[in-house]
């Protein structure tokens, strides 16, 4: 497991310095510097600008300067947020999206875990429809269409929820929910088609033969084996939402990291879109371990090398 | 599966911590770039500046300049040396309040270093220019001295009207340089900075909420009713309503936080108040390129546009119609007649022009940044266009950075732009078109304008230097290097029988410190 998990971390570090790479390389190649406003300022002012961020040299001194830093776990300073560095916002902003995007992760698993099981137990009945309904409209309805309604109904009409913020458990109800409907629903189709796979299998006959419960033969046996795509599923969808959603933080006005994914581009805030793009592929390739060590506990057949 | 419950729970810890509640909470907009006096340049922040740092003079709730740290000054017979004398102020801190505080403060606001965007605003005062921008590094050459710590002298290059309007921003505020000194790039942040304004700042969530909390040591504290402000940083425009409806914000100021698609819905509402500002929405024309280089062909376009219709179809926030680029009223200054729709007279001029019924006119494209109603307002001209003049035009969108970097770089044909008032004064805007100026950008140039402008910029008489301007804007409307099209408003959403000292003005300043509950508090 040691040496597994040494050479994983081996094979990112050249993934990493690619990212790093390429993230450099397009930010500099986009038209517009982040330091262009509508009112104009004199040269004077704008050189030192350049020279402050270490955005007076070649691309190739520039480019230095940034790994030199990286080496350092120094992000750089943001363009746009003065005096702010990129670790300090995403010191202030990752743990909230953390957060949210766990609650919305154990939502969505357990909803499409249990509605998904439910389904294929109850295969071909009036049951499985409408779970399989259910989970139709959550994949067919957008962020955007969801939380307005959840806001207006559970927040404004009932006032159940605060409409939006941050501070407690009850501010995180709701975006969490929002958060996690479309990806419940995806999880339980995937998990209704593999838990029904397994259900027709060898070895669940096999147990049903020897006079085992149905809940037994679900529980203890097939629901191992089949969540397996759900669980591959969960390294990529973890990333995701544990990154922060854009739509989710803004509706909600959650003050996480997702607003800075697309704002950091559009503001040419070179240092934060390197520095979050760094931050997404380092959790993006620490999930997919995660999830080939899990792989590996659920199904003693797949041995990690 | 199991551990997936014991996270969410741990992951629960993460949850802000509660902050105490605040008397007053308003939406303030986007997240503040920074706190930073002398390099502010947004709304959301100087907003928020002024409520933690005081200048030599102050705005009231109406946006007439009062006292603020200076407590009286003199002006001398030319117009050119303002002597102020500063009252016993203190910072946040209890230190004493100096006039080498602003000095001092004055100088790192001009160093090139500090890269102030505003620091044209201290431009009037003698050498601050060229101190600006590196051409003089000797500070004591400026026009500023502090010949004992309660007066501050100042030394303009010509008499500057609007002076005093500039001694209320915040690029010249004072800012407490030992706090910066001792904290560096942290000075700014809550429990390390040092005000001298009404407000302390008691914490800062990024992209949630800044706290104000009202300053002991401020020298009308007892006029500054709420104690603590929490202002929000939003960038929904439906949260914003969420929160003002479910009563968690008493306050909208940012008008981009009012969604377009409400507005004729809200105008009825008691709670919704405009206002027209001093800022206008224009066109520009790019001369560097044919037939733009016609004045003929610029008038037609701009001659061609029915304003009325723009703002009656599309903006609908009761927006006036602009035929100048200055909008009225700004410091008490009338434009003259300027540009009207005249369909007839602009098939004229592009007749004269070589485009009899617009026939050979060539396929220009009208640049605008993304939004929608950009998109809306540069389709309907594209309409008007074709019906008035018998041309066609092509839409460009381009994303924010990708449209300044074309704007400066003269790479457009007709180009969407704005301009928002500064300081209340003609000169803020006309000053944007002399010759090479950074904000010109359209390649036109007039050495009569220039002069026009230079002469007003000299004239200490207040009527005598109006007639100079209102002489170089008629150029401006003749030669037509832009198309002003509207004036802005400005859009605020509160209950006036709940929240008091809230005046509607064309500046669009609400200090913070002049806001009060009514009884009973909601």
């Amino acid at each position: 497991m040691t040496g597994f998990l040494l050479r994983r971390i081996l094979a990112a570090v050249p993934v990493l310095l690619a990212v790093v790479t390429l993230t450099f390389l397009l930010m500099r190649l986009a038209p517009g510097s982040p330091f262009s406003t509508e009112r104009s300022f004199p040269p004077a002012i704008l050189r030192q600008l350049e020279a402050r961020y270490q955005l007076d040299g070649t691309p190739g001194q520039q480019y230095l300067h940034y790994l030199d830093h990286l080496r350092h776990g120094d992000l750089g300073l943001s363009t746009r947020y003065r005096n702010r560095t990129v670790n300090e916002v995403l010191k202030q902003t990752l743990p909230v999206s953390l957060t949210l995007g766990a609650a919305a992760f154990v939502v969505a698993l357990g909803i499409g875990v249990g509605l998904g099981s439910f389904a294929a137990v109850f295969h071909n009945r009036a049951a499985d429809r409408l779970a399989m309904f259910a989970a139709l409209l959550g994949i067919s309805l957008p962020v955007f269409v969801l939380a307005p309604l959840f806001i207006l109904l559970f927040g404004v009409a009932w006032k159940w929820v605060p409409v939006a913020g941050w501070g407690g458990f009850r501010e995180l109800i709701l975006p969490a929910v929002c958060l996690a409907l479309p990806f419940a629903a995806a999880i339980a189709r995937l998990m209704r088609a593999s838990l029904l796979d397994v259900l027709g299998q060898d070895f669940i006959r096999t147990a049903r033969a020897k006079g085992m419960t149905e809940e037994r033969v679900v529980l203890v046996h097939a629901l191992k084996v089949a969540i397996l795509p759900v669980v591959s599923y969960a390294g990529p969808l973890a990333a995701n939402l544990l990154t922060g959603s854009l739509v989710i933080e803004q509706l909600f006005a959650i003050p996480g990291i997702g607003p800075f994914f697309v704002n950091s581009v559009l503001n040419r805030d070179l240092f934060m879109v390197g520095g979050i793009v760094l931050l997404y592929s380092v959790l993006l390739i620490g999930f997919n371990i995660v999830v080939d060590i899990l792989y590996a506990w659920l199904d003693r057949r797949i041995r990690l090398t | 599966m199991r551990v997936l419950p014991v996270l969410f729970c741990l992951l629960l810890g993460g949850c802000g911590r509660a902050l105490p509640p605040a008397d007053f909470t308003f939406i303030n907009g986007a997240e503040p770039e920074t706190l930073d006096p002398h390099v502010v340049t947004g709304q959301p922040e100087i907003r928020l500046c002024e409520a933690l740092f005081e200048g030599l003079t102050s705005r009231d709730g109406r946006g007439a300049i009062i006292p603020g740290i200076a407590e009286k000054w003199d002006v001398s017979a030319d117009g050119r040396v303002y002597t102020f004398h500063l009252r016993a102020a203190r910072w946040s801190n209890g230190d004493p309040l100096t006039s080498a505080d602003f000095l001092n403060s004055w100088r790192r606001a001009l160093e090139p270093l500090t890269a102030s965007e505003y620091a044209y605003q201290y431009y009037p005062i003698v050498n601050a220019q060229a101190y600006n921008t590196g051409a003089l590094s000797d500070f004591a050459e400026v026009g500023v001295k502090a010949p004992d710590p309660q007066t501050l002298r100042v030394t303009l290059s010509a008499p500057t009207p609007y002076f005093l309007d500039l001694c209320a921003c915040s690029t010249l505020a004072p800012i407490h340089l030992g706090a910066m000194k001792q904290w560096g790039e942290d000075w700014i942040k809550p429990g390390k900075l040092v005000t001298d304004g009404p407000y302390t700042l008691g914490a800062w969530r990024i992209n949630d909420r800044i706290t104000l909390v009202k300053n002991p040591h401020y020298w009308r504290a007892r006029d500054v009713a709420f104690r603590r402000i929490d202002a929000l940083s939003l960038s929904s425009a439906t949260t914003a309503f969420n929160l003002f409806h479910s009563g968690e914000a008493g306050l909208i100021l940012d008008k981009s936080m009012v969604p377009a698609f409400f507005i004729d819905a809200l105008r009825s509402k008691s709670y919704f108040h405009s206002q027209p500002i001093y800022g206008t929405y224009f066109y520009r024309f790019n001369v560097t390129r044919k037939p733009l280089k016609d004045p003929r062909v610029r008038l037609a376009l701009a001659l061609a546009v029915d304003r009325k219709r723009l703002v009656d179809r599309i903006t609908r926030a009761g927006e006036p119609p602009a035929g100048t680029f200055v909008p009225p009223g700004i410091g008490g200054y009338t434009p003259p007649e300027g540009m009207s729709y005249d369909p007839a007279r602009a098939r004229k001029l592009l007749a004269a022009a070589g485009f009899p019924g617009g026939k050979g006119f060539p396929v220009l494209s009208v640049l605008y940044n993304s939004s929608e109603q950009n998109e809306q307002i540069a389709t309907e001209i594209q309409d008007m266009w074709r019906e008035n003049l018998g041309i066609s035009i092509e839409l460009r969108n381009q994303e924010w950075k990708v449209y300044l970097n074309s704007l400066s770089e003269l790479d457009y044909d007709i180009a969407r732009s704005s301009w928002v008032a500064d300081y209340p004064d003609p000169n803020t805007f006309l000053d944007c078109f002399m010759s090479g100026r950074g904000n010109n950008r359209t390649g036109w140039s007039s050495a009569r304008y220039d002069g026009l402008i230079e002469e007003a910029c000299r004239q200490p008489d207040r009527a005598a230097r109006y007639a100079l301007f209102r002489q170089a804007e008629e150029i401006l409307s003749q030669e037509a290097p832009i198309a002003p099209l509207y004036n802005y408003v400005a859009i605020s959403i509160y209950r006036p029988d709940h929240l008091g000292g809230f005046f509607p003005n064309a500046m669009d300043e609400h200090p913070l410190r002049e806001l009060f509950w009514r009884e009973p508090a909601p």
